[in-house]
């Protein structure tokens, strides 16, 4: 089923997360981006990077570490610390290779 | 829902020029790109698809199959070719619009072939003829 991909191998992933919301009156943004990259740096760059993610970093010692499954991941860890109240998590995309990515937008229904 | 896009690549030539217009008024709309002999591009087409998890695989969508889709339905029908010559663009012209138009209901008319079950499902076509002109187009957008 996974061909090449059953023997361990490395990825330079690339993770994109976009909020979106109101900007603030005073300070015109959504959130302070080094607030979000400290955010980003202790939810997922800390305990994902230069790990086994098979063995290292929960769930994937449960659940297949696909590049969909890291994505949807990534977002558990973060849509709880960016809860504001003029805006949210909106997407986290992650990249496995340049020509291959996935989007994930939260629990969406799969409507027709 | 997971979104999954993968990037594929193939160079071709076009000429725009449209056969309701006189040589005047297709060298006046177009410019350079109504050169008579064409000129090329190195398409980046990037095709998007939704789908839940497969709770077996833990993947949305076997790249592998929507690769060999792609492949047989795009990169080897179009690549190294007139886009003016082809079939499809018989009575449009090949501006990059319409080659997404076509790329898309072509991927979207053979989906079955591969991808018999209710998911996943194509979702776009994005093509860029250069890094600065993009064009998209939703498969729900067409037939």
């Amino acid at each position: 089923m996974y061909g090449l991909a059953v023997n361990t191998h490395g990825h330079n992933y690339v993770v994109e997360v976009s909020l979106k919301g109101e900007p603030d009156p005073v300070t015109g943004m959504i959130l302070d981006l080094k607030e979000l990259k400290e955010i980003l740096n202790r939810q997922v760059v800390a305990p994902y990077d230069h790990r086994f993610l098979n063995y290292e970093v929960p769930p994937f010692d449960r659940v297949v570490p696909t590049t969909e499954n890291i994505a949807r991941d990534i977002w558990q860890r973060l849509e709880p610390h960016l809860r504001q109240e003029n805006g949210r998590l909106y997407a986290v995309r992650v990249y496995e290779t340049a020509d291959l990515y996935v989007d994930y937008f939260g629990d969406e229904p799969c409507s027709t | 829902m997971f979104h999954v896009t993968r990037r594929y690549e193939f160079p071709a030539s076009h000429r725009l020029h449209s056969s309701q217009l006189s040589d005047d008024e297709n060298s006046r709309l177009y410019g350079k790109c109504n050169n008579p002999y064409g000129h090329g591009h190195n398409y980046i087409v990037e095709v998007s698809v939704r789908g839940p998890l497969d709770p077996v695989s833990g993947r949305a969508v076997d790249s592998r199959l929507l690769d060999e889709l792609v492949k047989r339905e795009v990169l080897e029908r179009f690549g190294h070719t007139d886009l003016n010559a082809d079939v499809n663009f018989a009575t449009v012209v090949p501006t990059s619009e319409n080659l997404a138009a076509q790329i898309c209901s072509l991927l979207k008319r053979n989906w079955s072939t591969v991808f018999p079950g209710e998911w996943p499902r194509l979702e776009k076509i994005r093509i860029a003829e250069t890094p600065r002109n993009i064009f998209a187009i939703r498969a729900d957008e067409i037939e």
